[in-house]
């Protein structure tokens, strides 16, 4: 393998799978009842309002039922998860705060040097809590907010509490109301009437403990007119006993603004990666989601875009890949509640040795939705015969004034291809993985540089070995 | 011993057999032009000689400098110097032509563990472009996707022009070309042998002499049903201009008759026909 990639960046530094001894001020107890929700609000010293809203969270997670459909998460055990650990007392200040420990594991995933070439803005998410976080001076005289959502609390409790909780209910589905209970982390992003902010805003978080939950909850709020380009990446070190992550990301897109939320996920192949991540879009704005998926045991996660207004406009592009043992079910969802509204899906799964990947998706299109238009494609490639890709589209359209349009194809690595590439001196392998770089090209070119650099350098280390 | 170095080479797709024992030799520094009529099965002979896994080998051996190809993967008969410019090139959706030229190139000159410099690859790049008039803006599109039939053929001339292969392959090229572009590709092929000073011998595949008369073979043979049924000088090519494959094929035939009856050796005018 190449030490730099094709652009000269140095990617031996993106080093993953090494773990940093565990040294917690406070550590949780396994398990979760209303007494241990009740103890995270009060441990975050939390206003009366978000203990509630927590308890009934709690409540809704208990009588809700676990999902039936989708990929198996019967092996789940909701006991043996500790539900909150707090690395630090205090969130640092600036980077040469931080614990060396943390420190050590950040400086392996490149994050100050990152901030030097690119980031704007990190919050970077080490266990529960988001331990460090910086925002650029100018955006703060621009009057944008980008904290941890544990300190935005703090800071900003009637923005909070405005928008809290609005897009995705606890009662929305069993993950989410779990999520809403024993959150901690995540980010809160205010984008005032009117202001773009040109550079991505950047959280690098990685779960780093046995049987954390990682329940971070994130915010975006776009005023009119307003822009901004949320990128969170994932990575996590390997375990052998299982994970959840469980998010929740709630955003609101306001008149004519436009928000972008990139992901870039590579959890370690026990974790069980369950999201609930859904946007508002109103009048002529638009919401795009760009979703990777890599690694994790499970990933059931289905972005949303809710078009509530004339000219609202969709895009989600998620990119999902399968290896032994692997179950990742991603899609989208879009929903035209608006006349001339418009969406796109572009789904694009990878599946090998055994795995199953694919795409489930919604397109719903509401009476009166007239002159709305949507366009879904979904490709699979198989790599060998024993994985596997499903499809599960679901239409539902209540007016007949609209453009829908659906395509799939299901591809393997054709030998024509392959042989192409190697009749010019190119290995097998290279080869392999040229044509899969190529296949997933369409998402990639949408990433920031340093996203689209470390996904395909993610997908030749998925692919490593798999040409005998 | 030839360079290349082809013996009785029988070939099957699933159960039908396409080539019938062909024999060839090739040097570096020569010129050969392989003709024939369509099915004759001169695109099987160049995609076996660069390892296509469509094609079993039933029969026979090829020598590439003295070592066996046909046990090699196409990418280390690539690497060795061999080169094929394919008459119908896949397209690799998302690969950009910077990216795939910039490997290939750096998997023939040997590098290993990186890819040739950027600045170094860009240089050769543009000068090869500049040299077979080939739009800059090549670069960036994807490989074969969406190009046209001369583009395809051009990118494929580029692609032999960075590697500097030193055999090389040209499956119907001229097919599909308008005659300028004949004539530009054809400079260019002339350029690198040239430029290779006796170091590239070429195998031309082609249905019609046109191309000849821009890459002016030393040797031409015809094929037909599997077989080389006659060789000869370049004026053979002329001959074939004239009288077409007809008249080969109508003595092709009284031969191939009266072997299947003596199941001897015969010679006839310039057809032969050899049994196995």
């Amino acid at each position: 393998m190449a030490t730099t990639n094709q652009l000269g960046i140095d990617v031996e530094k993106y080093k993953y799978g090494f773990f940093e001894p565990e040294n917690y001020i406070y550590k949780a107890r396994k398990g979760l009842n209303a007494e241990v929700v009740a103890m995270i609000s009060q441990m975050k010293g939390e206003p009366d309002w978000m203990r509630a809203f927590r308890l009934h969270a709690y409540e809704a997670f208990l009588a809700k039922p676990m999902p039936t459909w989708g990929a198996d998460l019967s092996t789940i055990n909701f006991d043996d998860i500790y539900y909150y650990i707090k690395p630090t007392e205090k969130p640092a200040e600036s980077w040469e705060e931080l614990p060396e420990e943390i420190k050590r594991t950040y400086d392996r995933l490149g994050i100050p040097e990152a901030e030097r070439k690119f980031l704007a803005g990190v919050g970077a998410q080490y266990e529960s809590e988001v331990v460090y976080h910086n925002l650029k001076e100018e955006w703060e005289r621009l009057g944008v907010i980008f904290l941890d959502t544990d300190s935005a609390l703090r800071e900003h409790p009637d923005l909070v509490r405005e928008y809290f909780g609005t897009v995705v209910p606890p009662e929305d589905n069993k993950f989410a109301a779990l999520n809403s209970a024993v959150w901690s982390g995540g980010s809160f992003v205010y984008v005032p009437a009117g202001v773009k902010v040109d550079i991505p805003l950047q959280a690098y978080f990685r779960i780093n403990a046995r049987n954390v939950g990682q329940f971070e909850r994130t915010l975006i709020i776009c005023e009119p007119g307003s822009y901004v380009h949320y990128v969170e990446g994932c990575t996590a070190p390997v375990y052998t006993t299982d994970s959840l992550h469980s998010a929740v990301v709630e955003i609101i897109v306001k008149e004519g603004a436009r928000c972008r939320y990139t992901t870039i996920q590579n959890w370690s192949t026990n974790v069980y990666n369950l999201v609930t991540k859904r946007a508002v879009a109103y009048r002529d704005a638009t919401m795009e989601w760009i979703d990777g998926n890599l690694g994790s045991k499970i990933t059931m996660k289905y972005p949303s875009v809710y078009m509530l207004e004339p000219g609202a406009r969709a895009e989600i592009l998620s990119v999902a890949f399968a290896g032994a043992g692997q179950h990742p079910d991603p899609g989208g969802k879009v929903i035209h509640a608006a006349p001339h509204t418009q969406s796109v899906i572009v789904s694009k799964s990878i599946s090998k040795d055994g795995g199953r990947a694919g795409y489930r998706g919604l397109v719903k299109i509401y009476p009166g939705a007239k002159g709305s238009r949507s366009a879904v494609r979904c490709d699979a490639l198989i790599l060998d015969e024993r994985s596997r890709s499903d499809t599960y589209p679901t239409m539902e359209i209540d007016e007949e004034d609209v453009s829908i349009t659906h395509e799939a194809t299901v591809s393997k690595v054709s030998d024509e291809q392959l042989f192409y590439l190697m009749s010019r001196g190119i290995k097998e392998d290279e080869a392999m993985n040229m044509i899969v770089r190529g296949f997933v090209e369409p998402i990639v070119k949408e990433l920031p540089l340093e996203y689209a650099v470390e996904l395909n350098r993610l997908i030749a280390l998925e692919m490593e070995g798999s040409v005998g | 011993m030839a360079d290349l170095e082809i013996k009785d080479l029988t070939v099957q797709v699933e159960d039908r057999v396409i080539l019938k024992g062909a024999n060839l030799a090739i040097n570096k520094g020569e010129i050969h032009a392989l003709m024939g009529p369509n099915g004759s099965g001169k695109s099987t002979l160049a995609n076996v000689l660069m390892g296509n896994p469509f094609y079993q080998v039933v029969r026979g051996e090829v020598l590439y400098k003295g070592e066996d190809l046909l046990a090699m993967p196409p990418d280390e008969r690539a690497r060795k110097g061999l080169f094929i410019a394919f008459q119908y090139p896949v397209s690799i959706p998302g690969v950009t032509m910077a990216s795939f030229l910039r490997t290939a190139v750096s998997a023939r000159r040997g590098y290993d563990k990186e890819l040739m410099p950027v600045g170094e690859f860009q240089r050769l790049l543009r000068q090869k472009m500049e040299e077979l008039r080939i739009e800059p803006s090549i670069v960036t599109r994807y490989v074969n996707e969406g190009f046209s039939g001369g583009e395809k053929k051009r990118a494929e001339i580029l692609q032999m022009a960075l590697l500097e292969p030193e055999i090389a392959i040209m499956d119907e090229t001229d097919s599909g070309l308008d005659i300028d572009s004949v004539k530009i590709v054809s400079d260019g092929v002339m350029r690198m042998y040239e430029a290779a000073q006796g170091g590239m011998g070429i195998l031309v595949i082609t249905h019609y002499s046109r191309i000849l008369h821009f890459i002016k073979p030393s040797f031409v043979h015809v094929m037909f049903d599997g077989r080389f049924v006659v060789s000869g000088g370049p004026e053979l090519a002329e001959e074939l201009e004239q009288a077409g494959y007809e008249g080969i094929k109508a003595q092709f035939e009284v031969i191939a008759a009266e072997v299947a009856h003596e199941g001897a050796v015969r010679r006839a005018g310039k057809v032969f026909w050899v049994v196995h």
